[in-house]
């Protein structure tokens, strides 16, 4: 970062103190509609007939709740808190307003608010090419740039993209992340709503970024969007997402699904930045399909929830594909953070690089888990795996999970996994220059993230190292 | 009394211990503004541990004795304190801070001087300038702090940084060594630059040879933890050609041991 700490500092006076005031409110709501609690076929076909969904979807959507009913829970990462998770006491969909707004000024008053608070119509304004926002299950904002429009470039929410572009949803939906692929993935197809779909022509670069932004404001809200980006042939987009929701005493749950598509020689960038309440169970599935020379990055920042398991994958189907993963995430106090990457080579020459970044502080816990596998035909390709974890206070915790699965000869492969503590000897060089212990700690801390950092764009970089800084209040070393 | 008589940096009967050890045991020197002063010694003579503790690594306790700056006594001070308070020292061996650029990090610690945000255009002149009197090539601007730096690029750094920061009174733990001669002589050319009326040098060495660049007023040997003889600049020389044994046999001779 080029910011120097007092200027993050201002930023921070100037903006506001914590997450219950700065995202941690929530709002009195009347429901359009709200569901009753707990997942059965009924509210499965509900929900399709609310949405006035085709056959093929309504039954898939049966189908995957089997799926889902007969898969055991995970016995892996936290199995302990898992099992908190009260499944019977969820609501599985909350629909906030009738009706889809592009105009802010149609938004219901409340929910207009709540996304001031956000700052997300300034953002529109000053940097995004399109925004999307969603409330509980319902998508009730979305709104593109006539110019992008124009070029052929889709981006809708998920149930207008399956209304309008029947053709493309049906072909790509779930198939890169099928059903079965795991029990949350299959809970995510049986009651999924909301969520981005992106459709961008051969050739077409989107120039800015567009934007989702989710948030969850009910107690025991079940929130499971679906994201399908295609990138067509050739062409590019850079996609953020970000994701709130306030602090309440029981938990609620996020289990998205997101799928990426990258054709040939496409490009996909998909940057998120999670900050959700203590609270909230983050189980999310996120997996992208590169094919020839197209390349696909994941830059995934993890903060807050109480678990959050998330494993950005790349398939590299395509000979010369390309893939990143650079992922950060920070366990505070009673949180776990099981989050990594997967890189699958299934094809010649193809290179991918994980990077990831973690930090536990007080009892929390950073978990990296992470797969490498290589087919036997993938000669030529390379891959380079670094985890790095910084750890702050005797009782912080991290864990490096990887596995690799080589079973070609022609690879190259690099793996690196690095554990440190804020050492005192660093706390002590930097306050022998006049900064003060925790200023000293903070910018240890914001270099350790820098690779990370200096990726997003400048708003996201000042916004994450700013929640940063609260993260790191009253920490002791 | 006038300015010139003033004492800048003074501690008494200083004693250290180290995980339960004690290293420093009863030191005490008076610096007056604009005096250079040589503490020199074996290893494991207690100089370097001397240097943390004044100041204020956490690890150092010292166990008895005062130490003053300007008349304030810096004894409770934490490290970021005495910093602010114009003590400096420049390590023995740098710590690298990934991720946080050199610039970076001289604003911020220029601003935890100062206490207010530094102008960004008079910074970058001031670095540029300090940069340039020190052959650092501007690139090092944006570069990490130590990371990956040579032992000679990290000595030019801690230079630099004392440079921007100004202390009344600096220490400098083995700044000569790692260094070959031309580094040597354009790091000694940066503490002459530094060095005025109004502030202090206190060099902590092994060997002569950087005094032949910094020249230092007053000259004292440290040995098991004590200042065992102290002197003008001659007795670097002297110590260069009888080696540290000879000083201990007249310490000895003079203990009657």
């Amino acid at each position: 970062m080029s910011e120097s700490l007092d200027k993050q500092k201002k930023d921070l006076s100037r903006l506001n103190s914590d997450y219950a005031t700065k995202y941690g409110f929530r709002d009195p709501v009347d429901y359009f509609h709200k569901g009753a609690k707990g997942l059965s076929h009924e509210l499965v076909e509900m929900i399709s007939r609310m949405k006035n969904e085709p056959p093929w979807m309504t039954e898939r959507r049966h189908e995957a709740l089997d799926i889902y009913l007969a898969k055991p829970m995970p016995q892996w990462a936290n199995t302990r808190l898992l099992n908190e998770i009260d499944y019977e006491n969820i609501y599985y969909f909350m629909k906030p307003v009738d009706q889809q707004s592009t105009s802010w000024d149609d938004v219901p008053e409340y929910i207009k608010k709540t996304f001031d608070r956000l700052g997300i119509p300034e953002a529109e304004r000053t940097f995004l090419g399109g925004v999307t926002a969603q409330y509980e299950s319902e998508v009730v904002y979305h709104s593109m740039r006539e110019d992008l429009k124009k070029q052929g470039i889709i981006f809708l929410d998920m149930d207008g993209g399956l209304r309008e572009h029947e053709d493309i949803v049906k072909k790509f939906f779930g198939t890169v992340i099928p059903s079965t692929d795991n029990k949350f993935a299959a809970l995510n197809t049986c009651v999924w709503s909301g969520g981005s779909f992106i459709y961008v022509p051969p050739g077409i670069e989107v120039k800015v970024p567009l934007q989702a932004y989710f948030r969850i404001n009910a107690e025991n809200m079940g929130q499971f969007e679906r994201t399908l980006i295609i990138a067509d042939k050739g062409s590019r987009v850079h996609y953020i997402e970000g994701c709130t929701a306030p602090v309440y005493s029981t938990d609620s749950l996020h289990s998205a699904v997101v799928e990426l598509i990258a054709l040939e020689g496409a490009y996909i960038r998909y940057t998120t930045i999670q900050n959700w309440a203590r609270n909230i169970f983050n189980l999310v599935t996120k997996r992208a399909t590169a094919h020839k020379n197209a390349t696909v990055e994941w830059v995934d920042g993890n903060l807050g929830s109480r678990l959050s398991m998330k494993y950005p994958c790349i398939q590299l189907i395509g000979e010369g594909a390309r893939g990143e993963i650079l992922s950060v995430a920070f366990a505070g106090q009673d949180q776990h953070q099981d989050t990594g990457a997967k890189v699958i080579h299934a094809a010649p020459n193809t290179s991918s690089r994980v990077t990831s970044k973690s930090i536990s502080k007080d009892n929390g816990r950073a978990s990296y888990r992470g797969l490498a596998k290589v087919h036997k035909h993938a000669t030529g390709s390379k891959i380079s795996v670094e985890c790095d974890a910084l750890l702050i206070g005797r009782d912080a915790r991290s864990d490096t999970y990887p596995t690799m699965e080589i079973d070609c000869e022609q690879v190259r492969v690099e793996h690196e996994a690095r554990v440190s503590k804020v050492a005192e000897e660093q706390l002590f060089y930097l306050t022998s220059r006049g900064l003060t212990e925790d200023d000293a700690r903070l910018l240890i801390v914001n270099g350790f993230m820098e690779p990370f950092t200096k990726e997003l764009p400048l708003e996201y970089a000042v916004e994450l190292n700013r929640l940063i800084e609260l993260e790191m209040e009253g920490s002791v070393g | 009394m006038t300015e010139k008589n003033k004492t800048l940096f003074e501690f008494k009967d200083i004693h250290v211990r180290v995980e339960e050890k004690a290293v420093v045991a009863g030191v005490s020197l008076s610096i007056k503004p604009g005096e250079t002063h040589a503490i020199m010694g074996p290893n494991g003579s207690g100089k370097s541990s001397l240097s943390n503790a004044l100041m204020g690594h956490p690890a150092y306790e010292i166990t008895r004795g005062e130490i003053y700056l300007n008349g304030h006594n810096l004894k409770d001070m934490s490290a970021d304190e005495r910093s602010r308070a114009g003590l400096f020292l420049a390590f023995q061996y740098p710590l690298a801070i990934p991720g946080v650029t050199v610039a970076n990090f001289l604003r911020t610690a220029l601003q935890s001087h100062r206490g207010k945000e530094a102008d960004m255009s008079d910074f970058r002149k001031l670095l540029k300038t300090e940069m340039k009197a020190l052959a650092v090539d501007e690139a090092f601007a944006t570069r990490y702090l130590n990371d990956g730096f040579s032992g000679g690029e990290k000595k030019r750094i801690e230079i630099l940084q004392m440079a921007i920061l100004n202390p009344k009174m600096a220490i400098l733990d083995e700044t000569d060594s790692g260094l070959d001669i031309d580094a040597l002589k354009t790091v000694s050319d940066g503490i002459n630059r530094f060095h005025n009326e109004n502030n202090g040098i206190l060099l902590v060495t092994h060997y002569q040879r950087m005094l032949n660049y910094v020249k230092p007023d007053f000259v004292h040997v440290m040995m098991n933890g004590k200042i065992v003889k102290s002197g003008g600049p001659d007795l670097a020389l002297k110590l260069e050609d009888l080696g540290y044994e000879w000083v201990n046999e007249e310490a000895n001779h003079k203990a009657g041991v």
